[in-house]
């Protein structure tokens, strides 16, 4: 399971005061506990409250290598700001995201050939998400073709079937997983997936216990990363645990330990 | 259309780990012995590399087995008993690129020797040949815990494998490999979720694990020479996709495996249809060595001198990289 670490976004509170006064310490600290942690990639957004997205982007991964030598996934929609920020990547890093719009496409899988990075896509469009697993699939084999088509490894391609709050929607999650069990009948190699894990327990007052429940039911469904709490270490624990029971990793008594080594 | 061979991908690595030292790095051996580096699966050599050749130790006791079989006793008779001139012959007569020194004579129940006897017979062995050295004790938990600590520190220097750490028993061997320099052998019951545990806990005493050496606890030919054989398998594949606490190279202790194994030493009056006794017993033992080779094992312990000359021979080949 790789994580990706969601901490270092504009929209918690520190972190969003940091980007407005041009201050790296929480930045860098965040970039340590995830790293401690066991965060495989740390994820970076801006937020909304940055002046300049592009030149606030770049001045984030800056700070987040200066301490850390995680790649990095980007994340946000004004892809200029990608653009400017992949260019300085110590390492092979992560486009966060691209919709299944032709549009994005053409403009974003490029770019993530051409640096070695990868790329979350996410099964939806701007109309939204869809409600089926059938319609989700639909968008993951879309994006699969263009993986073909523009040279990107599958294995460099996370499709993301998009989760929704389970307070607000609780029918999406079922379909969800179903669709992370077509997205790996797509192709072979298989294309990889990933998830906004946070997301599914929005505004309830149970968040981690329902993050980490469906953690362990996505990965038996075939969910290769995520992005989330990795600060959360019960929820690490359980990742930890559900890779034991699919034989993903040999059983030790200190395997809790061990797989957060891994990175 | 041409065939398109299909590879596996993987990340992993096999650690490599060198035994023995030169004088330029403080020891005063005359060659050192290097092993692991794989980067696939044993052999697939149009999937990875593999660096350093498979390599057989041959094994010398400080005391004289009487108990082994005459067919393995006969090409040493002359030097049974005198480990120097045993471990001598073994380099120049039979090529041996390493010795392993079994400390037999150590057992309480044997000849007992004190642990200044054992320093100075792994010192007249390290004067007696140039190549590198594995140690290990008599099998005695208490007595080797004294033993070995104090070969470790009148060898420091010589970068010597030195063992065996168990589950059990791990810590003082490898507390004298970390004080003076030594490599060490870790030793597991064919589990591999204890041999992964053990490498854990020995790192966590801070010995790297590019100083460590498994023994997966080999079964004989006919023995559980396959659990072995999936351990192998399933450790290697672990270590290949990443598992980093199961990338170490391996050790396994074929000559004595195969040589208590009944079919090696049943006479043939015993059992006419099994055939000539000391023909069979060498091809019961090179048979252990080459199964196990194929399952990636790095160092292999061996007696006989005709049964590591087969072996020899099946390495030289195994080594030639695939034509595609």
């Amino acid at each position: 399971m790789i994580m990706i670490g969601e901490r270092i976004n504009g929209m918690f509170k520190d972190i969003g005061k940091a980007v407005i006064e041009w201050d790296p310490k929480p930045i860098q600290e965040w970039a340590i506990k995830q790293k401690e942690a066991g965060a495989h990639y740390l994820d970076i957004n801006t937020g909304p409250n940055a002046e300049d997205q592009v030149k606030c982007l770049k001045w984030m991964v800056e700070c987040v290598q200066e301490v850390s030598d995680l790649p990095i996934a980007l994340d946000c929609t004004n892809f200029d700001a990608i653009e400017a920020a992949i260019k300085i990547l110590k390492r092979p890093g992560m486009i966060n995201s691209c919709k299944c719009e032709q549009e994005e496409i053409d403009r974003l899988f490029p770019l993530a050939v051409e640096h070695n990075a990868a790329i979350i896509a996410l099964c939806m469009t701007n109309k939204g998400v869809p409600k089926s697993a059938d319609d989700r699939t639909a968008y993951a084999m879309e994006l699969v073709a263009n993986a073909d088509a523009y040279g990107l490894p599958f294995e460099d391609l996370y499709l993301d079937p998009i989760c929704l709050p389970v307070n607000v929607a609780q029918e999406h999650a079922v379909e969800v997983l179903e669709t992370l069990r077509q997205i790996k009948t797509l192709s072979n190699p298989a294309p990889r997936t990933t998830i906004g894990l946070s997301n599914v327990s929005q505004k309830t007052p149970h968040r981690p216990l329902i993050n980490r429940t469906f953690a362990v039911m996505a990965m038996a469904a075939g969910l290769d990363s995520a992005i989330m709490d990795v600060n959360d270490d019960l929820m690490v624990d359980a990742i930890a645990t559900a890779r034991l029971i699919l034989n993903k990793d040999i059983y030790c008594d200190s395997y809790q330990k061990v797989f957060r080594q891994h990175s | 259309m041409a065939l398109q061979i299909i590879k596996e991908k993987t990340s992993g690595k096999i650690n490599t780990v060198t035994i023995g030292a030169t004088k330029d790095s403080g020891g005063t051996r005359t060659s050192v012995v290097t092993i692991g580096g794989d980067t696939a699966l044993p052999f697939m050599h149009f999937e990875g590399e593999f660096p350093y050749k498979p390599v057989i130790a041959m094994e010398v006791q400080s005391r004289n087995p009487e108990q082994w079989n005459e067919t393995v006793k006969a090409p040493f008779a002359d030097v049974l008993g005198n480990p120097a001139a045993w471990a001598k012959k073994c380099v120049e007569q039979y090529g041996a690129e390493i010795i392993y020194l079994k400390l037999s004579g150590a057992d309480p129940d044997m000849e007992n020797h004190s642990p200044e006897e054992c320093v100075k017979i792994v010192k007249s062995v390290l004067a007696a040949v140039g190549v590198p050295l594995i140690v290990v004790g008599c099998g005695d938990d208490e007595k080797d815990n004294v033993v070995i600590p104090m070969v470790a520190e009148a060898t420091a220097g010589e970068n010597l494998l030195i063992g065996v750490g168990e589950q059990e028993n791990y810590k003082s061997v490898v507390a004298a490999a970390m004080v003076h320099k030594h490599n060490v052998i870790a030793l597991t019951p064919c589990d591999i979720n204890i041999c992964k545990q053990l490498n854990i806990l020995i790192t966590e005493m801070g010995l790297p694990l590019d100083k460590i050496v498994v023994d997966p606890g080999a079964g004989g030919l006919g023995y559980g020479i396959e659990y072995t054989y999936s351990i192998l398998e399933r450790g290697r594949l672990g270590a290949l996709q990443g598992d980093k606490m199961l990338a170490t190279p391996i050790i396994a202790t074929v000559g004595y495996e195969a040589w208590r194994a009944k079919e090696a030493n049943a006479s043939e009056t015993e059992f006419p249809a099994w055939g000539n006794q000391a023909e069979r017993g060498i091809l019961w033992e090179a048979m252990t060595a080459t199964a196990l080779l194929q399952g990636g094992v790095h160092l292999i312990v061996m007696r006989h001198p005709e049964a590591i000359s087969l072996v020899k021979k099946n390495i030289a080949d195994l080594m030639v990289p695939s034509a595609y």
